[in-house]
């Protein structure tokens, strides 16, 4: 499975209540409430760390589920939010792309 | 020489003084009647807002469109376009004839003007008891009228259907509106602090009960009026909205529609 690489929009604006973050795009108003697992997703992109690596070490062994399961529902989150700008997912790390943009 | 007459009408909703400029007497005196109990002659406006009728829909079937742009805002509608500066102060609308286009425009104003200044229109009625406001927020159905009708005689009703609210010397304050829903009556031209902020439901009986964090954001959010595009005043309204909810207590009120219900509300 190809790597995915997940960092946190721009356009947004979010605020922790609870252990849920509360996430809208400030350029439709999209309004996403995240339960506690989405929100350690979250929390951890930063777009240098794989999706994998983040189900494996924050999510498995917090909230007890197989990974299969896991890595299944976090990319379908992933999708979901990179579609409105709140996630933004890449193949390469983010200090791998800047790199590449310098070089260039 | 052509002679032309300009007529003047001061409207001040929420502490915002607007000077409204129109050709027509007719048309200042359907304002003068439409905001009874607005109208104000305070000195200097914060707007001045120059009115042209006109006898035919600008753009008829289009949708709604809010532009915040370098500072200046544009609204466009089918029957009519308003374009507002407001660091020079200065506004026009191009609408048709009638206070309906004014009034959507005026509250499209109200809701730019307060989203930089950490207030907001809700889609709420609100009253005033004890000297605190008390907000009723719900979607249409939800029995804001409902509510503002059985209010008892001690209670000011600031609106039945919209409510403004700003934020004053550390405080968040609810004022009276213009803007009436089925009621067809304007509110009291008064403000006072917002006790609690309510989620309207309809059901067997009367309750008031706790409502989590995370669903009165979610529930604010989506009752806020708000039209504009602009990720700059979205950011600060979504900042707003959480501020409101650390100083305001959110609850649901449950209610069946007979004024005993009241007796939740003080």
């Amino acid at each position: 499975m190809k790597p995915t690489f997940i960092e946190r929009g721009t356009a947004i604006a979010s605020r922790l209540l609870g252990n849920e973050m509360m996430v809208m795009s400030v350029k439709d108003s999209t309004f996403f409430t995240l339960n506690e697992l989405a929100t350690v997703i979250w929390n951890a992109a930063d777009g240098c760390t794989d999706l994998s690596e983040i189900v494996c070490q924050k999510i498995c062994p917090a909230f007890d589920v197989d990974y299969q399961t896991a890595i299944t529902d976090a990319n379908r989150f992933v999708e979901e939010l990179s579609q409105h700008g709140i996630l933004v997912a890449s193949g390469q790390p983010k200090n791998a792309i800047e790199t590449v943009k310098v070089s260039a | 020489m052509t002679v032309s007459a300009h007529y003047q009408i001061g409207i001040e909703v929420g502490g915002l003084p607007i000077l409204v400029n129109t050709k027509d007497a007719a048309f200042r005196d359907q304002l003068a009647a439409h905001y009874a109990g607005f109208i104000s002659r305070s000195q200097p406006p914060r707007f001045h807002l120059d009115v042209e009728l006109l006898s035919a829909p600008l753009n008829p079937g289009a949708e709604i469109a809010v532009e915040a742009r370098n500072g200046r805002w544009n609204v466009r509608r089918a029957d009519f376009i308003a374009e507002c500066d407001p660091q020079a102060g200065r506004a026009t609308i191009r609408q048709s004839a009638g206070t309906h286009s004014f009034d959507s425009a005026l509250r499209i104003m109200h809701t730019l003007a307060l989203a930089s200044e950490g207030g907001f229109l809700l889609h709420a009625a609100s009253a005033i008891r004890n000297g605190r406001a008390f907000i009723f927020s719900g979607v249409s159905g939800a029995g804001k009228t409902t509510l503002t009708r059985m209010a008892p005689a001690d209670a000011t009703i600031l609106t039945d259907e919209v409510s403004y609210v700003r934020f004053r010397s550390g405080i968040f304050e609810a004022c009276g509106t213009p803007f009436a829903g089925e009621l067809a009556r304007n509110g009291a031209n008064c403000a006072a602090p917002v006790k609690t902020l309510f989620f309207l439901e309809q059901g067997p009986e009367n309750h008031s009960g706790e409502i989590q964090p995370q669903e009165a954001l979610r529930l604010l959010l989506r009752n806020i009026l708000f039209f504009a595009a602009d990720p700059e005043l979205v950011s600060e309204l979504f900042r707003t909205a959480n501020e409101f909810l650390e100083l305001v207590p959110a609850r649901r009120l449950t209610f069946r529609p007979e004024p005993h219900v009241w007796s939740l509300i003080q």
